[in-house]
């Protein structure tokens, strides 16, 4: 409903500027200027609710976010919803965030060095066979990881890694998306810098770490946000291959409040805020890279 | 890896080359290349045309309870999971979905980016503000819209909203007439991914040269519809693609937010959670599951490159 008074707003604003002169490219009236903002603004808030209905439920007691009287404001700020969380013997929610961490940063630093690598033999690398390669990656991406999963966790199973670190963290290293991705940057990448590199002496591998990595810091920086915030998001894998409790990353104990018995909705919205909350602030802080990583992932047709 | 060292065994004079001349390593691209991209297309191997190739041979087994079977049955699994109903009728659930959300986002991404790109002033907070929820998991936001947003009861949000207006109560997920659940299923992914298409809108805007605009203002285009229509449009036409492609992509893959909103429903399943409760469900039938797995990727290649055809994708590397 709301989608699409929010995809015409745009197109409204602009048709008011047909009235104007067109030569005036500054001739925007302060009308639309000011409608512009104002059904920015409204989007920015619909976006936002959800974020204010987190903290605000996380802040409750039970009682207040089932009562009758829905409010938007809770009446009596519950700061003891942190403890009671993190004292809660029946989910390990302090172990599942520790364990979501180490995954995380360690699932980064792998997917990194593994599909930059890739990425960059497959841009820059003359090998006759490189694009039935470059094909034989980019097929994956569209065979749905989930549709793998079963013989997935025979395999990982069969290696004895169900309910450990190398079984949460090692195969999601071989991402055909991020290495397609490399591979778009590293062609965009100035040919020049290497050759320059090239014939002062440098070998492939040399140039790769001596010219072309730290050239790219920018870009590692954005793609390395964008796959922790993936592996700390991800579910599917992690509930399938985390059987005990002590290997449950965030998401999973997060998923196990819904199918208890017994819903604490404050607990349940306190652990999610929890769980938010570091990549909020990874978002806000990096919000530069991660725009300009986004921005320059090579999709370009 | 194995290739890699018969390769270099085989031609082990341009190694010894690279030692003393400074120009070491260029002789043998073929061995560089697998040294970059060797361990990534081991781990591929290892951890996903392995286990493809394991569901495809599953499929043409009887696998209750167990993933190594030993009664072959040909196309049976195929025949079970096209004529049973449930699979085909999550083809058309996936359908269904992938017809309102792709247009949707693309829509509203775009839209986004539009608005944004115009503002003056404030632009990096607005910015930041639909691109945040880019952070929320699926798990997180599905438990947002299923326990705070669209709950069933009067303490849920849209309903207390709706109420002030005198409307009453709606189920929203436990009932599929009308399917309401279309409505929470839809938003909570427009809410995680419109602001990720909105950055590549972006910077597909900034890419524009002005001077387009310029000349089409001198040639009499009016601004506003008729600049966007044959200016803005047309020079988004690549990222347009790219964001479709992604989008299809993205949808059939969809999992996690059916699952978590629509646990213990009937309807609603897309091919995911439809396998899911085929292959771990009470019968944990793998051969089954294993079947309707590749006839989703079939299905997911097909229209992957026909799309791919039609819209030129990857016409632009090739002639790089």
């Amino acid at each position: 409903m709301t989608t699409t008074t929010q995809v015409r707003e745009p197109v409204e604003a602009g048709a008011a500027r047909k009235t104007r002169d067109p030569r005036r490219k500054r001739g925007r009236s302060v009308f639309s200027s000011a409608g512009l903002y104002f059904a920015t603004a409204v989007c920015a808030l619909l976006f936002l609710i959800p974020f204010y209905l987190i903290v605000r439920n996380a802040l409750s007691t039970d009682a207040e976010i089932t009562g009758e009287n829905w409010k938007w404001f809770p009446t009596d700020i519950q700061w003891g919803n942190v403890t009671e969380l993190f004292d809660d013997p029946t989910v390990p929610f302090a172990q599942s965030l520790w364990n979501s961490t180490v995954v995380g940063v360690l699932h980064t630093i792998g997917t990194l060095l593994v599909c930059s690598l890739a990425g960059y033999g497959l841009a820059r690398i003359p090998y006759k066979h490189a694009n039935k390669i470059f094909y034989a990656v980019l097929v994956t991406l569209m065979v749905p990881a989930a549709v793998t999963f079963v013989p997935s966790f025979v395999l990982v199973s069969s290696l004895g890694w169900v309910s450990s670190m190398q079984g949460l963290i090692v195969p999601g290293l071989f991402s055909g998306f991020t290495c397609f991705l490399f591979r778009q940057y590293f062609l965009g990448f100035p040919k020049e810098l290497e050759e320059a590199a090239r014939v002062d002496g440098l070998g492939y591998w040399g140039a790769y770490w001596r010219i072309v990595v730290p050239n790219s810091l920018n870009f590692f920086a954005a793609i390395a946000t964008i796959t922790f915030i993936s592996g700390w998001n991800a579910f599917l894998w992690p509930l399938v291959i985390g059987q005990d409790q002590e290997a449950w990353t965030v998401q999973v104990a997060l998923s196990s409040y819904m199918t208890n018995q017994t819903v604490n909705f404050h607990l349940i919205f306190m652990a999610t805020a929890i769980s938010i909350l570091p990549l909020v602030l990874v978002f806000l802080f990096l919000q530069r890279w991660l725009v300009q990583g986004v921005a320059q992932t090579g999709i370009k047709g | 890896m194995s290739t890699t060292t018969t390769r270099d065994a085989t031609r082990p004079a341009p190694a010894k080359v690279s030692k003393t001349k400074p120009r070491r390593g260029m002789g043998g691209s073929t061995f560089n290349f697998w040294l970059f991209t060797g361990p990534f297309l081991i781990g591929l191997v290892i951890f996903v045309y392995i286990p493809i190739g394991w569901s495809a041979w599953l499929s043409f087994f009887e696998a209750r309870y167990t993933v190594t079977p030993d009664k072959f049955i040909g196309f049976d699994n195929y025949k079970l999971m096209l004529t049973n109903g449930d699979f085909t009728k999550s083809l058309v659930t996936f359908t269904v979905f992938a017809a309102i959300i792709v247009p949707v986002t693309w829509a509203l991404s775009l839209g986004l980016a539009l608005m944004v790109h115009r503002l003056r002033f404030m632009k990096a907070f607005f910015r930041s503000v639909f691109f945040l929820p880019t952070a929320c998991s699926f798990v997180a936001a599905s438990l947002i819209w299923k326990m705070s947003i669209f709950s069933g009861v009067r303490f849920g949000m849209m309903n207390t909203v709706l109420s002030w207006f005198g409307v009453e109560n709606i189920a929203w997920l436990a009932n599929p007439n009308p399917p309401w659940y279309w409505l929470v299923i839809v938003t909570v992914r427009l809410w995680l991914q419109a602001g990720f298409y909105m950055i590549l809108f972006l910077a597909a805007l900034q890419n524009i040269p002005p001077e387009l605009y310029e000349a089409a203002a001198i040639d009499g285009a009016k601004p506003g519809w008729q600049t966007f229509r044959y200016i803005t449009l047309p020079q988004l036409r690549a990222t347009s693609t790219a964001v479709i492609l992604l989008l299809l992509v993205a949808a059939y893959q969809a999992f996690d937010e059916f699952f978590n909103l629509l646990a213990k429903t009937t309807w609603g399943r897309p091919p995911l959670v439809e396998l899911y409760y085929t292959a771990l469900g009470d019968d944990q039938d793998y051969g089954a599951g294993s079947a309707g797995a590749v006839i989703l990727t079939l299905l997911i290649c097909t229209v992957t490159l026909l799309q791919g055809r039609f819209m030129g994708f990857g016409r632009g590397e090739e002639t790089k």
